[in-house]
């Protein structure tokens, strides 16, 4: 194959690498510098600060974190019951709302799609969201605050999914399950969200994403810190990063705390790594459908 | 009918889709009589379909619509002890109050012109990164590029705070340690705000590269290859190709995506906005935004007044700005408008 690049062929495709191996490195060295960062001794740190290439090894910063495990547990427990309820959740309410929009028999689609549509265009903002959630609906310091506003729905994935529903189920199919008797319900079960399958798993996946990564809804709903999700707890712990050694979850569930001193320097990266490292695990096998569902939103969206 | 775009592959595509609709409107105007005879056979026909939206619709009406009904709040004293039906109404003291301050003029300058330069800049680096994926020639290179640019965009924005620090903080900062290794004076940049359209530039291209890479390569990989051929045929070199060919092909979906930020441009990224500058208010001359005022004068300052003005006037002013985007897309190329 190479022989047969011309010489401006191959001057081209020395210059596409050079420029795709440094906007790859700009996309992977701030991650090192991250988990660098966190096994670099504290002493070290202090001096000449954070670097590519620590000098000398020290895991104070993860061992001081085991002490704490009890605030960092809870909080990897609240974002993953946020992620699996808001997930299932809007995996339940997102296709049955898209459904019937992609049927023709259906009524009052129009109408419903454009209610749904409008929603993509105008919005009341986050006071009047913020003064319904806390005092129309009381959800201030619950869970329900980490789930429900914002992320649960939205309409472009609604739409995403009707036009998923109008371009791949043939109305010939649903026509002969009504010939064999099959309810409406039945039908949408047994036949539509088999056939489903690749969107469900594409809006799933960015719908968990949303959910796994939120901090605002923590940031405007919560102040109690035996309700913050990881992101709010790394979120405090970056502006403060003495709340982690005065933290009320770990000493109503111990005591053993203030046993070692904290290293505060490397503390910030050991967190952050222990952040980020679910996301960098998963992250090679979701890749490929979060790939394909950027294109499907660039397509149709 | 208003969703023509999302159906449409192309024009002839949403022929044939209003061509359906009308036929099956046709065949229920001659079931007309049947179905006024038989007006609860129809009745059972539909009320599957409102059981199944009803969920989806409730939400919908609360979280969407219960907000802009709330929009009134803009015109009242807010009051939480009368609570907010009972908080008297001011007309525009709100907002009288909002322009009266520098903040109206800040806020509106700085969303406005970080808008301009990402569209600008981030729409150059899209297609240039897109190009480049797409000119790869073997498969395994391209889905390993694409994988490790779009890494940046799953990381939550406290994360990259966290990336931020690491790499600006001025005592412990990697920049600064760099500076320090070649004998020049550390920066303090979270005091520094001729800094930050560059750093937020920086972090919103880093951010948003792969995400728009991906968009743009999926346009080029729709391209007719026969073109390139021929080309190549005539002895046109890869620059000629894609000066001739992509680039005019992307043409149309350049500008419509770009109109469609421009209709977004009074909206900014709460997350890049509030978490990379690390809520510094020596700052806010540079890093305050709409999004990042209404947030503040709410949360951290209690004032309802001016939050609840500021974000009216975000959401009326954004609205316009989408309508009039799609006004113009509908000129340039009637297929690709929202409705």
């Amino acid at each position: 194959m190479a022989n047969v690049l011309g010489r401006g062929e191959k001057i081209f495709q020395v210059v596409i690498h050079v420029f795709l191996i440094i906007f790859a490195l700009c996309a992977i060295l701030p991650l090192w510098v991250l988990a660098a960062g966190s096994i670099t001794g504290e002493q070290e740190l202090i001096l000449e600060g954070y670097s590519f290439l620590p000098k000398s090894v020290s895991f104070t910063a993860y061992k001081y974190l085991f002490y704490k495990a009890a605030d960092i547990l809870n909080a990897y427990g609240i974002t993953l019951i946020i992620t699996i309820t808001g997930t299932v959740t809007s995996l339940v309410i997102t296709p049955l709302l898209a459904y019937p929009l992609s049927r023709k028999d259906f009524r009052a689609r129009n109408v419903i799609s454009f209610l749904v549509f409008f929603t993509m265009l105008f919005n009341g903002g986050i006071v009047p969201s913020y003064i319904m959630w806390t005092q129309v609906f009381h959800m201030k310091n619950t869970i329900w605050a980490l789930i429900i506003p914002g992320l649960l729905m939205n309409g472009f994935n609604v739409i995403l999914m009707k036009n998923y529903f109008a371009q791949n189920i043939p109305v010939e199919l649903i026509e002969a399950a009504k010939i064999d008797g099959a309810g409406e319900f039945r039908i949408f079960l047994k036949m539509i969200l088999p056939l489903s399958l690749p969107i469900m798993a594409t809006v799933g996946l960015f719908v968990g994403i949303g959910y796994w990564n939120d901090w605002t809804n923590g940031l405007y709903y919560v102040t109690k810190p035996e309700l913050y999700s990881l992101q709010n707890l790394l979120n405090r712990i970056l502006q403060d990063v003495q709340f982690l050694s005065s933290s009320t979850v770990s000493q109503a569930a111990g005591g053993a705390t203030s046993m070692t001193e904290m290293p505060s320097v490397s503390i910030r990266m050991a967190i952050s790594v222990v952040g980020i490292l679910p996301i960098m695990v998963l992250y090679p096998f979701f890749q490929k459908y979060f790939v394909k569902g950027i294109t499907v939103g660039a397509v149709k969206g | 009918m208003s969703l023509k775009r999302h159906a449409a592959g192309g024009g002839i595509r949403q022929i044939r889709i209003l061509f359906q609709s009308q036929k099956s409107q046709n065949m229920e105007s001659g079931e007309e009589s049947v179905r006024t005879k038989n007006k609860s056979l129809a009745l059972r026909k539909q009320w599957p379909f409102w059981v199944m939206i009803a969920p989806g619709m409730i939400y919908l009406l609360i979280n969407n619509y219960g907000p802009m009904c709330g929009l009134f709040i803009a015109f009242k004293q807010i009051d939480y002890a009368k609570g907010i039906w009972k908080s008297p109404w001011i007309g525009f003291d709100n907002f009288t109050y909002l322009f009266k301050t520098d903040a109206a003029f800040l806020i509106t300058k700085n969303t406005i012109l970080y808008n301009l330069l990402f569209i600008v800049v981030g729409t150059v680096m899209g297609i240039a990164t897109g190009i480049m994926l797409s000119e790869l020639r073997r498969k395994f290179e391209t889905r390993f590029f694409q994988t490790v640019i779009l890494l940046p965009y799953l990381l939550s924005w406290v994360i990259c705070a966290y990336i931020g620090y690491a790499f600006l903080s001025r005592d412990t900062g990697l920049i600064n340690g760099i500076l320090r290794t070649f004998g020049e004076p550390p920066v303090d940049w979270y005091n520094d705000p001729g800094k930050w359209p560059f750093i937020l530039l920086f972090v919103n291209v880093w951010k948003g590269l792969g995400y728009s890479s991906i968009v743009y390569m999926s346009t080029i990989i729709g391209i007719d290859r026969s073109l390139y051929e021929s080309a190549m045929v005539d002895g046109a070199t890869k620059l000629a190709q894609i000066r001739y060919i992509t680039i005019p092909l992307l043409k149309s979906t350049v500008i419509m995506l770009t109109i469609m930020s421009i209709g977004r441009m009074f909206y900014s990224d709460f997350g890049l906005f509030y978490q990379m500058p690390m809520n510094s208010g020596t700052l806010y001359s540079t890093t305050q935004t709409i999004d990042t005022y209404v947030y503040r004068a709410l949360m951290q300052q209690s004032n309802i007044g001016m939050s609840s003005a500021a974000g009216f006037y975000q959401s009326i002013v954004g609205f316009i700005l989408v309508l009039s985007a799609n006004a113009v897309v509908r000129k340039f190329s009637a297929e690709n408008a929202m409705f």
